[in-house]
Order: structure tokens, then C-alpha cells, then sequence
């Protein structure tokens, strides 16, 4: 077992695109849940309909890279506006359960045959990159040391990814200062007092499920920015995958989301290089597919243990309890 | 053109060469149909120049059985050609999906019941119901493929297996959680991660392949007027209708089934009233987890074909149910069940492409929600 190769595989996954996208996500999610307790399970839809949004407007419509982000917000936008009307009125379960499966059917109209046209059905899209690469301010070259060497493209990604997420951590943290976030904490406590006070809960909801969604939607982006978009990215575990990554940072904080998506990639690069390592040399009775399927139980397992020991996260505040009966 | 085979639909439209491209997601035999109506009168695909390999199906001219073994691409070449069609009707068309959709409403509304009585009784949406049907038809697989007994006896072991399954998980988490005072949404989220887990345990033994029962893809070869069923077909519907009346029985007749829906009316006054409400919960735990571990053998002779993540597949569909029905009500969960069914299956036949099949049912999910969000069934309530 080679451990210097392990853990260099490992110190990837503190600057990949992977963990920006998630840490974005994720950070959209604690405006829905952690902030205004809407329970949205659909965020992959929200991702999908980010990275489709830019995809598409740029190979079918030939626009710029800064117009295809916009557009894929928009994209998400619209999404949100849809979901919230019907469910934002009823039971946080029923937004549950109404957020997953709009989010299913973004996914399968992604990948169905009758858009082949634009979406390009299963195999997804790819080779959209030249305006952004265009954009890069980096001349050409190799940039970092060790683990983190990049090339001015991927450099570009990383830089542009943080820029995002810098922005979207800063705007969460203005805004659950102001009075709106105030409102919109209360809204999460106590629906009836807010709305004894004389405020819209209707429209706070709508407006935080909007504000969430587009930070999704720019995970999403970030998602595709250095690779490629497959509709069989956003199923319902990738959402789940980012419910583990809000819960174990903590649902009601600024920076809980980024340092969980830090930790979980963190976890699941070693797991993902030391369980075949160890399949491999005779150490555990497994194939290698078994040992990288087992990482996945463990996520599961952890979501559990979070919820049920730790609701408040690793840096969660007791009295801020997000989990309202 | 259409691809079908192993639980997957694909439909797509030659070019102006005559091109065709699709894609399938195994490698295994799929059934390739040319749509006689859009060629030419009296023109069929020539079965005379069919490429090594390719069959046709009896009984038609326009589809054929092809087999990806290697390699996931195949290229098929079919040369048009004159000959005699033969062709199905509208109407036998209609009623074959009419079955098929029957038979698989009444399996979800095995699954659903049980999702159903689970929320009713607890208030839990239960998330790891789906692995609850796919640890069914594991079982039915160790025993009916490994240990090759006869699936008669098979099915009494799946239940005894659900049964246990399910006791075990309401002693072992869902109890000591409910004495800990957790709330229902964090108790949703335990179902997730609980879901996520076993699915991948499911995973870690069975692997990404597909895995047929004993006796899966029967030839339809039992006509009953207009309609064609195997008859695993036939016991299929005969389960699922059997269970649901002994479970309709159940709730209206017996003592533990009126406290049932005493507890799903009023836990508070039940509980107050004398009856013992975790052990009610423990016999809904036990029966909903066999319920779903029967509609698992079900779901995998309908699909046909046991995988590790083909409970999350009718997840939804299950939920689009109960929630049709109405949330909570064991009997709107059997007819969402069965509209959902119908409508998976009927909506092909109107244009609807088949790989967006389910798209029909998640969408009345949501309509329904605007409209009437207590569901069919459900009493009329301020869910705000």
C-alpha cells in the first residue's frame, strides 16, 4: 500500500469541482431547510436544470458562457416558482415529497428520446467548454504543487468555483442578519406568529426556495463547467448525498455547508483509495467494486447517526434546532 | 422504431436516410419494433435478409429479439421489403395494456397499503419502503435461484422473511427513536439514510446485474377472449388480490385492525382509551414490511428481473399512490395504486413516449396536490 499516493489522492478533493458544486448546493439547501425549513428533496433537479440551462444554451443557441449561467438560473427560477405554488401552503412532508418527484421529472425528461435534440438523451453533453476556456484570465501553463497541480483551464474551474461560492456563503451571511432573515427564521419556528405579525409567509417562503434554487443551479453549472452534463448524475441520491453534507456541517449555519462538503469528499476520496488498497492486498475480503460500493453504506449509515445524535451538525447551535415537530 | 426489453422502453424516429439510433442500459436481449404504420402499404420489414442473430417474434412482422452480449452498441440492419402484416388493434392493444397495468396497480398497492398504514399509524414517510420490496425478491432470489426450492414454498418464505424484517427494524430503530421524543421530519431523514444504506448493502452483494426468478418472462400463451396473459401473470394478480382482501379484512373486522385505524383517526384518544399503541405499531411494522417483500417478488416478475435499486424504481409510483388516495387512508392507497397503474401503462398508447412513462403518474402527484391535497379518500383537513 502506497500511503503517500493515497493521501495525495486524498488532498485532491480539497480544491475539486466536485466539492465546490456540492459546497454550493448545499449552501442553497441551508436557505431552504436550515434557514426557512422548507423540506426540499429535489435539489438534484435544481443542479440538473443549472448544468442543463448553461449546456444547452450554448451548443443549441450559441450564446456566451455568462449568458448560459444566467440562463440556467433562470431555468431554476421557474422550477422553483412551479414547485412553490402548489406545496408551499401545505405540509412540510408534502413538500417532501412533491420536490423529489419534480425533481425525477426533470431528470427523466432529460433523459428521454424526445429531446434528443437539445439534451442529447442519455449520453448527455459535452464540449462546451471553448467560451469559458476563452475567458480565462491564467495564461497558459502549470499552476500549484503536489496534489493540487493544475493547468490554467483547471485552474480557472477552481478559481471561478470559489468566487461563486465565496459570494453565495457572503450573500447567506448578509441575509440571515437583515430583517428578512430574521422573518424568515421565524417563519421556520413558529408559521403562525410570523403570520400574526402582519408578514406574507407565503411570499418569504417562495422568495428563500427561489434564492436556495439558484445557488443550486450554479452548483450545478459549477458540476459541468470542467467536464461533461449525463442526466444519470441527478437522481434522488446525489440530493440525498447533499442532505448528508448540509446536515453534518450543520443546517442553520454560514459555513457548515462548505466545511461539510470538505469533510465528506475529504472522507470519501481516502475511503475511495484506501478500501481498494486494501482489497487489493489481501487485507479485506472484498472485490475492488465491493470495497468502493461500501463507502456508499457508510454514507448512509452516517446520515443516520447525524440525524438521530447530532441534528444540530458539527457547528450547529443546540438552540437553533432546525427539526420543528 | 422501439426498444424494449428488461424493464425499459426506448421509441425514436428513423431520419431521412433511414438512420436509426437508441440506447440501451444492459447487456442483455431486447425486443427491436418497427412501426408498420408509418411504412408504406403492403411494405414489411423482409424477414428474409434479417442479420445473424435477430429473430422475429412470433406472431409479428415488425419486432424482433436482439441480443447485446460484449459490447453495448449493436448494429441492426433491417431491409424493407413486400409481404402480408401481421398487425395487433387499438382495442387488443388497449386491453393487453389494461392487464398489464392491473397487475401492476395491484402490486403497488401491496407496497402502498403498507406505506399507507406506516403513515397513519406513525406519521413516518417511510423512505426505505423501496428496499423493503427489493428485500423481497433477494429473498425469493436466495431461495428460489440458490437453493432452486419450488416458488410455492418460496412465497410463504418471503412473507415470514418481510415479517421479520420488519419487526426487527421496529425494535431495533424505529421504537427506541420514538422513545426518544425525535421528531417526524428527523425520523423521515433516519428512513433516507436507512434507505440509502440497504440499498447499497443490496449492492454490495448482489452487484450492478440483473438476476431472473425461476419461471420469469412466461410466454403469453393463455388466452381469455382479447387477452393474452402468462400465467405468471395470472398468479401475480391472484397474490396481490388475495393479501389486499385479507388485509381489507383485517382493518374492518378484527380487533387489532379497528385499532389500527383508531390510532391513524386519533393516536392521543386511542392511547387513552386502552389501547396499546406500540404494539399496534409493531403489528403494522411486521405486516406493511411482508406486504412490501411479497409486492418485491411481484415487482420483479412485472420488471422482469431483481437488481439492487429496483425498489427506489416504484419508490415514487408508490408515493404518487398514497398520496392520490389520500394520505394515511389504507384504502385510497389500493385505488391510487391501481390508477397509477393504469395509467403508467395506458399512457404509451396516447402518445406519451415510453421512456417518459412514469413522468404521467409524478405528475398527477403533483396536481393532485394542487387541487385536493387530502387525496380521493382523504377527510377534508387545514394542512397548513
Amino acid at each position: 500500500m502506497d500511503w503517500g499516493q493515497i493521501l495525495n489522492n486524498t488532498a485532491y478533493w480539497i480544491f475539486s469541482p466536485e466539492t465546490i458544486a456540492y459546497a454550493l448546493a448545499a449552501t442553497g439547501l441551508a436557505v431552504h431547510f436550515g434557514y426557512a425549513g422548507l423540506l426540499n428533496f429535489g435539489m438534484a433537479g435544481f443542479m440538473a436544470l443549472g448544468a442543463y440551462g448553461y449546456a444547452i444554451s450554448i451548443l443549441s443557441f450559441g450564446l456566451p458562457w455568462w449568458v448560459g449561467i444566467i440562463v440556467g438560473c433562470l431555468a431554476s427560477v421557474i422550477f422553483a416558482i412551479i414547485l412553490g405554488i402548489p406545496t408551499l401552503r401545505l405540509r412540510a412532508d408534502y413538500l417532501a415529497i412533491v420536490t423529489i418527484a419534480a425533481a425525477e421529472i426533470v431528470r427523466l425528461a432529460l433523459t428521454t428520446q424526445l429531446f434528443d435534440e437539445w439534451t442529447n438523451s442519455a449520453d448527455g453533453l459535452g464540449g462546451y467548454h471553448a467560451g469559458f476556456r476563452a475567458a480565462n484570465p491564467f495564461p497558459e501553463g502549470t499552476y500549484g504543487f503536489g496534489p493540487w497541480t493544475w493547468t490554467a483551464d483547471q485552474l480557472w474551474v477552481r478559481v471561478f468555483g470559489i468566487i461563486l461560492l465565496a459570494i453565495a456563503v457572503y450573500l447567506v451571511w448578509a441575509l440571515m442578519r437583515s430583517p428578512w432573515g430574521r422573518v424568515l427564521k421565524g417563519i421556520r419556528e413558529d408559521e403562525d406568529a410570523v403570520r400574526s405579525l402582519g408578514k406574507n409567509v407565503f411570499a418569504y417562503k417562495m422568495q428563500a426556495l427561489i434564492i436556495g434554487g439558484i445557488f443550486g443551479a450554479l452548483g450545478g453549472v459549477v458540476f459541468a463547467l470542467p467536464s461533461a452534463v449525463v442526466p444519470a448524475t441527478y437522481t434522488t441520491s446525489l440530493t440525498f448525498f447533499i442532505w448528508t453534507i448540509l446536515l453534518l456541517g450543520g443546517a442553520a449555519t454560514v459555513f457548515g455547508p462548505v466545511v461539510g462538503s470538505l469533510i465528506f469528499w475529504l472522507i470519501m476520496g481516502f475511503l475511495g483509495n484506501v478500501l481498494p488498497a486494501l482489497a487489493n492486498s489481501g487485507l479485506l475480503p472484498l472485490s475492488s467494486a465491493q470495497a468502493g460500493t461500501l463507502r456508499f453504506i457508510l454514507v448512509g449509515v452516517a446520515l443516520m447517526l447525524i440525524v438521530i445524535f447530532r441534528p444540530q451538525g458539527i457547528f450547529g447551535n443546540k438552540r437553533e434546532l432546525t427539526f420543528v415537530k | 422504431m422501439s426498444v424494449e426489453g428488461n424493464g425499459f422502453e426506448a421509441e425514436t424516429v428513423t431520419d431521412a436516410a433511414g438512420k436509426w439510433r437508441l440506447y440501451v442500459p444492459e447487456k442483455e436481449d431486447y425486443t427491436i419494433s418497427v412501426d408498420e404504420e408509418t411504412l408504406p402499404d403492403g411494405v414489411i420489414v423482409d424477414p428474409a435478409k434479417l442479420p445473424a442473430g435477430i429473430e422475429a417474434v412470433s406472431g409479428s412482422t415488425g419486432s424482433f429479439t436482439a441480443g447485446f452480449s460484449a459490447t453495448g452498441t449493436k448494429i441492426v440492419n433491417l431491409f424493407l421489403g413486400e409481404g402480408e402484416r401481421i398487425t395487433t388493434s387499438f382495442w387488443d392493444q388497449f386491453t393487453e395494456r389494461f392487464v398489464n397495468g392491473l397487475n401492476f396497480g395491484l402490486l403497488l398497492a401491496l407496497a402502498a397499503v403498507g406505506v399507507s398504514l406506516i403513515f397513519g399509524t406513525t406519521g413516518l414517510t417511510n423512505f426505505a419502503h423501496a428496499e423493503m420490496l427489493t428485500f423481497g425478491a433477494i429473498i425469493a432470489l436466495v431461495f428460489g435461484v440458490n437453493f432452486g426450492i419450488p416458488m410455492w414454498v418460496v412465497l410463504p418464505l418471503v412473507v415470514v422473511a418481510g415479517a421479520a424484517l420488519g419487526w426487527t427494524l421496529d425494535a431495533g430503530l424505529w421504537k427506541p427513536l420514538r422513545r426518544r421524543g425525535i421528531g417526524l421530519v428527523q425520523l423521515m431523514i433516519v428512513s433516507i439514510g436507512l434507505s440509502l444504506a440497504l440499498r447499497y448493502v443490496f449492492q454490495f452483494f448482489l452487484g450492478g446485474s440483473t438476476y431472473q426468478l425461476p419461471g420469469a418472462g412466461a410466454p403469453r400463451d393463455i388466452r381469455l377472449g382479447p387477452i393474452a396473459v402468462s400465467w405468471i401473470d395470472l398468479v401475480s394478480m391472484g397474490t396481490s388480490i388475495v393479501l389486499l382482501l385479507a388485509v381489507a379484512y383485517w382493518l374492518l373486522r378484527t380487533r387489532v385492525g379497528k385499532a389500527t385505524r383508531a390510532i391513524s383517526d386519533n393516536p392521543g384518544l386511542a392511547a387513552a382509551s386502552g389501547i396499546n399503541v406500540d404494539r399496534v405499531i409493531r403489528v403494522v411494522w411486521v405486516l406493511a414490511a411482508s406486504l412490501a417483500a411479497v409486492a418485491g417478488v411481484l415487482w420483479a416478475y412485472f420488471r422482469p428481473g431483481v437488481k439492487w435499486d429496483m425498489g427506489v424504481q416504484v419508490l415514487l409510483l408508490i408515493f404518487a399512490a398514497v398520496t392520490l388516495g389520500g394520505l394515511g387512508t389504507a384504502f385510497g392507497a389500493l385505488i391510487g395504486a391501481i390508477i397509477v397503474g393504469l395509467l403508467v401503462e395506458l399512457s404509451t398508447l396516447f402518445g406519451i413516449p415510453p421512456d417518459m412513462k412514469y413522468v404521467g403518474a409524478l405528475a398527477v402527484l403533483i396536481i393532485i396536490l394542487l387541487v385536493r391535497p387530502q387525496g380521493l379518500l382523504g377527510r377534508k383537513e387545514r394542512l397548513g
